[in-house]
């Protein structure tokens, strides 16, 4: 098998988390998506890492990790702070910067 | 410098301009004086309500003492010594260019020191009584204040951007005294008016000040005069028409007199003080100061003397028509101007005699306003002589002053104007015949309008509106207006006598050249009086030995004409301000279409292409995560692309 | 076994049978997410990809990386979703009625395009010789050293800077969802005396008492059927998710309409 192949892998995930994050309403789903779509570059960066016989992709993909967990504290707290006001978990709700 | 040295100097009839010292060193103590009471009366706000009166008052006459204990001082000096310059600090330094807050006390300049100190002096104690009911009455005297400082600034600024200064400074004061009672329009339009015409001789002022600053590389009167003998004859001509320019608006001379008559809106004491004594002589000033400028061109000096022939008889003819005793007396300021004017446009033979003039006429036609005021003050207001009439008995003492006034105005002898305005006429005629009868003619015509004015006022019947109770004015006025009937009836005699100003003036003019006259110097003079005389008749028999109607007749056509300042201000209407509304209208309009019609246009181009964009900004998350992708997409491809 | 998949390079047959298997279960379970209507089921599958990605890089000789993704992100994140699920309201099922215009067909499009793209310049691109991390975990003395090298020495100041936001991140967090007391608290004595003067100073009926459930969303029913409002707790109400039984819900209804008519 080619290695190449995780990178396919990680393209097609990735995929489908962008496309999750546009068509679920419910900003908890999005967020998963979202999550998914690091855990595919990741999935790319480890490929790479072994591709190239080097260990810096793994530690970027580290990296990757800790900010993502950072991001997930604060976008799920961002969550609960909205829904306490509105009622409402979905990405729709809060439509107010418009004219 | 002593005196031996400078005795040793002049030798060769060189003026020497020394260092002020002494007391001379105080000549900017002058200045400040009444700057500061304009300064403490119109920043001190209603505080000082009480004082303010009186305290500028006092403020003028301090200057006057200062004034004139540095006349007694120079006068003991010798001939050739009495200028002292002061230079106080650089202004404004350029380069190479520079200008000093610098004063010049020469004879010329003191001789002005002491009218301005003098006349304005008594033209504040008479407003102590003029303006007692006034509630703006503190406004009024700091803008008498800043009057006075600004004349002193300009008569004794040592170089012509000072002069300018003081020049703009008068022009200032004279349209705030103007539209003093500004609530009403047509005062305020008379000071707009006042204040525009003047502007358009500030041009000249400053054009002349930019092209000395070219030629010269200075504007002190020591480095221009010494560097104008040098300057091609063109650039001095221009020099020369263009100060006249100045002199001419702010002097009220032909093509710019028509501001004096509206001028007359203002308080009388400030006609008085600014717009008969001292301002509008601010011209004649300018044009003598300038001497050495305009012995160098005659061009310039012939167009003085036509100015000053056509001003005089324009304004002598236009003050036999007016029945505004205000707007008479504006008239024949302008006719007496005119006649200074003329002498300063003979050159040496006639600056000492316009400075001359422009003393004695200081004096009487000062008190003249004065004694007009007075019987407004006694008549509720009524400007109108044929409202007048018979005043003679209820206020004999204005009616004495005004007398005295009159005959030296129309050159009785031994008043004042007599011996000035012979002088003028004299070297007139020593200069070209014509110009001597036209002076001649002027002199009847003042004759015949003064004596109209007086008989309209105080002979004849009473035509009193019904309501008037004609009264005698308060003390702080008349003493004024005693004081300056003594000046009349004494000053022309006082400074004839002996030459005493050609000499004291001789230092700053030069001597006064000799003129030879094909008739004897009596038969002038006789001739002169014949005439003065025959105008006083003309007069008697139109206005006391006939009643004079309260309802102007219509008149003549030149009656007519007289009345409408010859069409002046319907020409300047047609001719300046019409084209110009129209130019201005093509301008909005061109504004408002054009630059306007692009700016608007472009501005709702993005507002119209903005409101379509909106569209995009619909508030939704995932919309703009769509937008987002989609961009993603476009660099990816791009760069896929590119590789390819 | 893992050395052996570690050092293994290029790929074994072992490691393209597991890749086989593992990479349509991750692919199924990511579009699994997008197409279960409760948030929860969503959850369990994003789990179930976390895992199988575990294991991929598990394959591909990053153990470290492979056991922090099934600690951090299986065990931590997955936890925190499930826990602001559980707030925000486990059993709320998503409408899947697209409700803004072409934007799911534009999505699906445009994530398909996107997908072609990647696909595209992943398939052009030229790769070396898939050498594996071996050596240079053999160079540190180990896969973990190595790991550890690389973060305290070249990357010191990232490693530095990532801790910076991840504390401001808890920080934030707190800041977030913060709520600042608007009343002063009342002690204890104050309250007891309240309860004691008000019409009830005996406690509270517990929830589903002669109820359907014993929930505690549930309320209890007094004798004549009705639901006793004081048995629920105040939170519930005020969010509107107490259970009530249809009944109830019936009369309710009927109270609204009378109060309109």
């Amino acid at each position: 098998m080619n290695p190449e192949n995780y990178l396919y892998l990680a393209s097609i995930l990735f995929v489908i988390g962008a496309v999750g994050v546009l068509v679920r309403r419910n900003a908890i789903v999005v967020f998963m998506c979202i999550e998914l779509m690091l855990n595919a570059s990741n999935l790319a960066f480890v490929a790479f890492a072994r591709l190239n016989g080097n260990i810096d992709g793994q530690v970027v993909a580290f990296f990757v990790m800790v900010v993502a967990a950072a991001e997930v504290v604060i976008g799920l707290a961002v969550i609960v702070t909205i829904f306490r006001t509105r009622r409402s978990a979905s990405v729709d709700d809060p439509n107010l910067l418009k004219l | 410098m002593n005196a031996a040295a400078i005795a040793q100097l002049s030798e060769g009839g060189e003026q020497v301009i020394s260092e002020a010292t002494g007391i001379f060193g105080l000549t900017w103590l002058l200045i400040a004086l009444p700057l500061l009471g304009a300064a403490v009366l119109l920043l001190g706000g209603r505080r000082t309500n009480g004082f303010g009166p009186l305290f500028a008052t006092t403020l003028v006459g301090l200057a006057f003492l200062l004034g004139m204990v540095q006349f007694v001082q120079m006068v003991g000096e010798p001939a050739a010594g009495r200028s002292f310059v002061q230079s106080l600090f650089t202004w404004a330094p350029i380069g190479d260019f520079s200008v000093d807050v610098g004063f010049q006390l020469d004879p010329l300049s003191m001789a002005f020191v002491l009218l301005v100190t003098f006349v304005g002096g008594l033209v504040h104690v008479y407003s102590l009584g003029y303006m007692a009911d006034d509630p703006d009455r503190r406004r009024f005297f700091g803008y008498l204040n800043l009057f006075v400082a600004s004349m002193l600034l300009l008569v004794l600024a040592s170089n012509y951007v000072l002069v300018y200064v003081g020049w703009e400074g008068v022009g200032l004061a004279s349209y705030l005294l103007i539209g003093f009672w500004n609530a009403k329009a047509e005062y305020a339009t008379a000071a707009k008016k006042a204040f525009v015409m003047n502007r358009v001789g500030d041009i000249g002022m400053s054009l002349a000040i930019m092209l000395m600053v070219t030629t010269f590389g200075t504007t002190a009167f020591s480095g221009v005069f010494s560097g104008v003998e040098e300057a091609s004859s063109g650039v001095v001509l221009a020099i020369g028409l263009l100060l006249l320019l100045a002199a001419t608006g702010k002097s009220a001379q032909l093509p710019l007199q028509a501001w004096l008559g509206d001028a007359m809106a203002g308080p009388t004491p400030v006609s008085a003080l600014i717009h008969a004594a001292t301002m509008v002589t601010a011209g004649v000033y300018l044009i003598v100061r300038s001497n050495p400028i305009f012995d160098l061109s005659d061009g310039a000096r012939l167009a003085v003397v036509l100015v000053g022939v056509l001003t005089l008889l324009f304004g002598a003819f236009v003050g036999t028509a007016k029945d505004d005793i205000k707007k008479a007396l504006a008239a024949s300021t302008m006719s007496q101007i005119g006649y200074m004017i003329l002498a300063a446009g003979l050159g040496p033979a006639g600056y000492a005699f316009a400075i001359f003039h422009l003393l004695t006429h200081g004096f009487f036609k000062a008190g003249l306003f004065l004694g007009a005021g007075s019987v407004m003050h006694g008549m509720d207001d009524e400007v109108n002589m044929r409202r007048y009439g018979g005043l003679r008995k209820a206020m004999p003492l204005t009616f004495i002053t005004f007398f005295v006034g009159y005959l030296a105005i129309i050159g009785i002898p031994p008043f004042a104007g007599f011996f000035s305005k012979d002088k003028i006429i004299e070297a007139a005629l020593a200069d070209n015949v014509w110009l001597g009868a036209a002076a001649i003619l002027g002199a009847g015509i003042t004759a015949f309008y003064m004596s109209r004015v007086v008989f309209m006022t105080f002979f004849g019947e009473r035509r009193w509106a019904d309501d008037a109770h004609p009264h005698e004015s308060p003390r702080s006025m008349t003493i004024p207006m005693v004081l300056l009937g003594i000046g009349s009836v004494v000053l022309g005699y006082v400074l004839y006598s002996g030459s005493r100003i050609v000499l004291w003036l001789e230092p700053v003019v030069g001597p006064e050249e000799e003129h030879e006259l094909a008739i004897p110097v009596l038969a002038i003079t006789a001739i002169i009086i014949a005439v003065t005389l025959v105008g006083v008749a003309v007069a008697y028999s139109m206005y006391l030995r006939k009643p004079v109607p309260v309802q102007a007749p219509l008149g003549t056509v030149l009656t007519r004409a007289a009345r409408q300042d010859f069409y002046q201000d319907a020409f300047n209407e047609s001719v300046f301000m019409r084209p110009g509304q129209y130019l201005t209208r093509f301008l909005v309009f061109f504004d408002n279409r054009v630059v306007d019609g692009f700016v608007n246009g472009s501005a709702a181009l993005i507002g119209g292409g903005s409101a379509r964009l909106r569209r995009w900004q619909t508030g939704f998350v995932r919309s703009y995560a769509l937008s987002m992708l989609a961009g993603a997409v476009l660099v990816v491809g791009i760069l896929v692309l590119v590789r390819l | 076994m893992i050395e052996l998949l570690a050092a293994t390079s290029p790929t074994s047959t072992g490691e393209a049978v597991a890749f086989w298997f593992l990479a349509p279960t991750a692919v199924v379970a990511a579009v699994m997410i997008l197409l279960s209507r409760k948030a929860v089921h969503s959850a369990l599958w994003m789990a179930t990809t976390m895992i199988v990605l575990a294991v991929l890089f598990i394959m591909q000789g990053g153990i470290f990386l492979g056991v922090v993704q099934v600690v951090v992100y299986t065990g931590a994140v997955m936890m925190l979703f499930l826990f602001v699920l559980m707030l925000v309201g486990v059993d709320a099922s998503d409408s899947f009625v697209e409700t803004l215009r072409a934007q799911r067909v534009a999505g699906i499009l445009l994530g398909a395009g996107f997908g072609v793209l990647l696909i595209a310049a992943v398939s052009r691109a030229t790769f070396p010789e898939a050498t594996g991390v071996g050596a240079a975990n053999d160079a540190a003395g180990g896969h973990v050293e190595a790991i550890a090298e690389a973060i305290f020495t070249r990357y010191v100041f990232t490693f530095e800077v990532v801790s910076i936001v991840l504390i401001t991140a808890a920080v934030g967090a707190m800041a977030l969802t913060h709520r600042e007391r608007l009343t002063p608290r009342r002690p204890q004595p104050e309250l007891s005396v309240d309860r004691i003067r008000s019409a009830h100073p005996t406690p509270h009926p517990s929830p589903g008492v002669y109820a359907q459930h014993n929930a505690v969303d549930t309320p209890a029913l007094l004798p004549d059927g009705t639901a006793s409002e004081a048995s629920v707790p105040d939170e519930l109400r005020r969010q509107g998710t107490v259970r009530y039984t249809e009944l109830e819900d019936a009369r309710k209804q009927e109270d609204e309409d009378g109060e309109q008519g």
